[in-house]
């Protein structure tokens, strides 16, 4: 008997922290998202954190659509072909990069570019004092720091992931023409026919959350780092530990959201 | 006038307040000395609202501290960290003129870069250091570089955090002299957490002890050789036996 209350008594526990973080990011975001309607708002930092977060992502982003539309294509063929189907290639590469793949492969390379970036550079500077430096002279580092990343990555990521779409369709296309023996009008053709805008901007709207949960998560792990360089390697693991987990699960509820019948 | 009345602070189990009281007079020189974790960067910082104390009350010329406008406090304050805490990514004169470069001290960015140079002459540093990044710099001009930024706006309250750690002796005595050349010749209160005796007779118009939670002893630093408090005494003269444990 007490064996089971230990059990109990630990899973209670585990749910209780549980909760307790979702609470503290709950009223993180809900602080920062606060903060956009009270001035001042930090351009400068602002424009630096769309630079980081959408110019310098791009190629991460870019060579994971490329190959992921190939590699698609490759396999949408080879399954197609079991049942005579290899004329859909071009639009299931189409809807599946749109829809899924683009926006949460390019949200997961983002959590693992930036969310790790900004989480050591946010924790370094609390280890260092910085950001008690920042209080000091009367500015809120929620406002300095948290807001224009956060706002940066809500913005960058939906064109990032419209890139990555553009760029892995160009992955199918190249693969298509070159190894499957696809014409390239035929193709293009198949491609636009079945691509609906929806497809587009339901993924775009994705990269937004993505964007919005990469960034958070990297400023809150960032905040509350540790001491120490352990400290700042822990924030910056739990930052793209969690930035992935919460983008697929929140894909699944998007999805449900989006295209559930 | 600056008062600590009976403030507490804890985390977790570790009492590191246990009841401080201090007054710090408009224009002097404030040291607080005591050995290591003894709670005495955190009283710094529950002065300046980084850490809220547990209970106890904190004024400043005899309003609460955690009432009224935090900016207006704030721009009263100036600080010089342990570590410098300059910030990475930024030049140095935007470091020294953070707080004119925003808010409500904000300056043109001409003017703003004019007076950061300047304060970065007052701490004996040349113009060209201006533009370069604080990874560039040695610890003893990082220092120098915080005490510009500390004083850039002219507060009319500076506290100093450790302004001699890791630094050698001649540019501790150097550091000592630019923040007791800069407190005299502002007029500010001053406010310095040292383990460092040399700065303590450099800087010092009255000092205090903190131990195990509690100021021990405070009065002016003339008085300091003459205390008759043990726990200061072996402070002061680095002995191993007393009052105070060696092993913490």
């Amino acid at each position: 008997m007490t064996g089971v209350m230990s059990f109990l008594a630990a899973i209670g526990r585990y749910v209780l922290t549980a909760l307790a973080i979702v609470g503290r990011i709950t009223l993180f975001a809900t602080q920062t998202i606060s903060h956009l309607a009270r001035p001042p708002f930090y351009w400068r930092e602002f424009g630096q954190a769309l630079v980081q977060v959408g110019w310098l992502s791009l190629p991460v982003v870019g060579m994971t659509a490329i190959f992921t539309g190939g590699a698609l294509a490759l396999q949408i063929y080879a399954g197609g072909s079991r049942f005579n189907a290899e004329t859909v290639v071009p639009s299931i590469v189409a809807i599946g990069l749109t829809r899924e793949l683009g926006p949460v492969l390019g949200g997961l390379m983002v959590a693992a570019r930036v969310a790790s970036s900004i989480a050591a550079e946010i924790g370094t500077m609390k280890v260092t004092e910085q950001i008690d430096a920042l209080t000091t002279l009367s500015t809120n580092p929620m406002k300095y720091l948290t807001l224009p990343r956060v706002l940066a990555a809500t913005l960058a990521v939906p064109l990032l992931v419209g890139v990555g779409d553009a760029l892995g369709i160009m992955g199918g296309f190249l693969v298509g023409i070159g190894r499957l023996d696809f014409g390239a009008a035929t193709y293009l053709h198949n491609t636009i026919d079945f691509l609906e805008s929806w497809d587009v901007i339901s993924g775009m709207i994705k990269g937004a959350a993505f964007g919005f949960i990469v960034a958070l998560m990297g400023c809150y792990y960032g905040m509350n780092s540790g001491r120490g360089a352990q400290g700042v390697g822990s924030a910056t693991k739990a930052a793209v530990v969690a930035a992935s987990v919460l983008i697929l699960a929140s894909n699944y509820l998007l999805t449900e959201l989006f295209f559930s019948a | 006038m600056i008062e600590l009345k009976d403030v507490r602070k804890a985390f977790g189990d570790n009492h590191v307040l246990r009841g401080v009281n201090l007054t710090i007079e408009s224009g002097t020189s404030m040291v607080i000395i005591g050995g290591s974790g003894t709670g005495k960067s955190v009283a710094l910082k529950c002065i300046l609202g980084l850490i809220t104390p547990d209970s106890g009350m904190i004024t400043l010329d005899g309003k609460d501290v955690t009432a009224g406008d935090r900016d207006a406090f704030l721009a009263r304050f100036g600080m010089l960290f342990q570590g410098g805490a300059l910030f990475d990514s930024l030049p140095v004169w935007q470091n020294v003129a953070f707080r004119l470069l925003r808010g409500s001290l904000k300056r043109p960015r001409e003017e703003a870069r004019e007076i950061a140079i300047e304060k970065l002459r007052r701490v004996g540093l040349k113009p060209d250091v201006a533009d370069k990044f604080p990874a560039e710099l040695s610890g003893g001009m990082q220092k120098r570089v915080g005490l510009a930024r500390a004083i850039a706006a002219e507060p009319e309250i500076i506290f100093f955090d450790e302004p001699t750690t890791g630094l050698d002796p001649i540019m501790s005595g150097v550091i000592n002299d630019l923040i007791r050349e800069i407190v005299v010749e502002m007029g500010a209160t001053a406010m310095t957490i040292t383990h460092d005796m040399t700065s303590v007779r450099a800087i010092a118009d009255n000092i205090a002890m903190l131990h195990d939670g509690v100021i021990k002893w405070t009065g002016p630093v003339g008085e300091m050789d003459h205390s008759g408090d043990p726990y200061l005494d072996q402070f002061i003269h680095g002995r191993a036996e007393g009052p105070i444990e060696a092993v913490r």
